[in-house]
């Protein structure tokens, strides 16, 4: 069956594979790459745990093949930092508890974070509507909804 | 969960992809993956080879042409949930992406795929048959028309061959006092439609249904036209009596199951509201604009 060189570039950096067809982009990440800020959760494109940004827009990880990322920028949890500083998004959760147990937290930034750049100044319904795809079994969507307001602020400061 | 072995090629152009798809039988059509990616996974499905069209070229767009508003197959639902013209004109369409899967999905997710699938618990099977919508289809002898009122065939079956491909999705072009709307009831963000009603009216000078499109979503084996419950309306007017009875029409029209969603009874029941509840806002809606 078809192996496919695949070069995709990541957080920045570029990377080159050697892949199966039939490998998940979110396995390539985990596995091939060990970059593990993306998780996997219901495995079934409904709770969005595995969301990374392809070519800026957010996309479910375990419903892309990892050769269809070919050529393409993906941007992931472990580039949302830049320069040891925390990128508002990440800050804001910490700030707003926008987390219990983290296992969405990584989906939900890379949503939140790709709206906040196509909408500054989101209402609270666009933002509860934007993370409409990304499930917290923690309940924890007030908190989250006030986080991503915080970054919001935060980003409209300039940072 | 893992998809079982298949070869993958990534033609440049729809010609290419149409020759790869004539010589090779057990081949499927991937558009955003949406669906199809999961359901290899699960290993429902198992094409021994994927023909990914995202990297053909010009197969993603929204435009007025020839009384009609065009629509690439490749254009992702976001595009059109994102479109100014779908949102000034379009309302029908404009409902019902808004409430396509999840917005993520819907990033990747394409209107072409959406009807090509042939799943009734789809969005867009209802909705354009509402609209009266043609697709077009391209193969190795050319392109042909299909209008949508004869594209569907079965549970996942339409009338593609093997070897075409649709392209375009072509809407007639919105005519002066028409409007239409979309009504969903989804048990969460994500789920399909426990039932779902596309209603697209144009009323003539003297107010009065010209023309009635209802679409119903999930509750057959395909997506249902409620034809009955349209020639009754045209040339009516838009009373209250006469959706009701359009609405109860469409009700009859529908052929749920029950499941996990609710029962039979439920789920007609939701189809006589949801008709009356759309035919409304879309007659509402033709009468501003």
């Amino acid at each position: 069956m078809s192996k496919h060189h695949i070069s995709v570039t990541i957080n920045g950096k570029t990377h080159e594979a050697d892949v199966e067809s039939r490998l998940l982009l979110v396995h390539f990440l985990r596995e091939n790459l060990n970059m593990t800020g993306t998780h996997i959760g219901c495995d079934t494109t409904s709770c969005g745990a595995c969301t990374v940004q392809l070519n800026g827009k957010p996309v479910k990880s375990c419903t892309v093949l990892a050769v269809q990322a070919d050529g393409m920028e993906v941007k992931t949890v472990e580039g949302l930092a830049s320069n040891g500083k925390l990128h508002p998004i990440q800050e804001a959760f910490h700030e707003k508890h926008g987390l219990q147990c983290g296992y969405c937290t990584p989906g939900m930034m890379m949503t939140s974070s790709a709206l906040l750049e196509q909408n500054p100044h989101p209402t609270e319904d666009e933002i509860r509507q934007g993370i409409s795809g990304n499930l917290c079994r923690c309940t924890g969507y007030t908190n989250i909804v006030k986080a991503v307001q915080y970054a919001a602020d935060k980003m409209a400061e300039g940072g | 969960m893992i998809p079982p072995l298949f070869d993958y090629v990534a033609p440049r152009t729809l010609s290419e992809a149409i020759d790869t798809l004539a010589g090779n039988e057990d081949a499927k059509i991937l558009a955003g993956g949406q669906s199809l990616i999961p359901l290899m996974r699960f290993r429902l499905a198992s094409p021994a080879l994927l023909v990914d069209l995202n990297r053909v070229d010009g197969l993603s767009y929204i435009k007025e042409e020839d009384g009609c508003l065009k629509i690439g197959s490749m254009t992702r639902e976001s595009a059109v949930e994102q479109s100014p013209l779908v949102h000034q004109k379009y309302s029908l369409l404009a409902d019902a992406v808004s409430v396509i899967s999840d917005p993520v999905v819907r990033n990747l997710g394409t209107v072409g795929g959406n009807l090509a699938n042939g799943d009734p618990g789809n969005d867009h099977p209802a909705t354009m048959l509402a609209y009266e919508a043609d697709v077009v289809a391209a193969g190795p002898d050319g392109e042909r028309v299909i209008p949508i009122t004869s594209f569907f065939l079965g549970l996942y079956e339409s009338a593609l061959a093997p070897n075409e491909i649709l392209t375009e999705v072509r809407v007639p072009a919105k005519r002066d006092h028409s409007g239409g709307a979309y009504l969903k009831l989804e048990r969460k963000v994500g789920d399909f439609a426990t039932a779902a009603v596309a209603a697209q009216v144009e009323l003539d000078a003297d107010g009065n249904f010209a023309s009635v499109g209802l679409g119903l979503t999930n509750v057959g084996l395909i997506a249902i036209k409620a034809t009955a419950a349209e020639s009754f309306l045209k040339g009516k007017a838009p009373s209250d009596d006469n959706i009701r009875e359009a609405a109860r029409l469409a009700a009859e029209a529908a052929q749920p199951i029950a499941d996990v969603r609710g029962s039979e009874e439920y789920k007609r029941s939701l189809v006589r509201t949801y008709t009356l509840r759309a035919l409304r806002l879309a007659v509402q809606r033709a009468k501003g604009g």
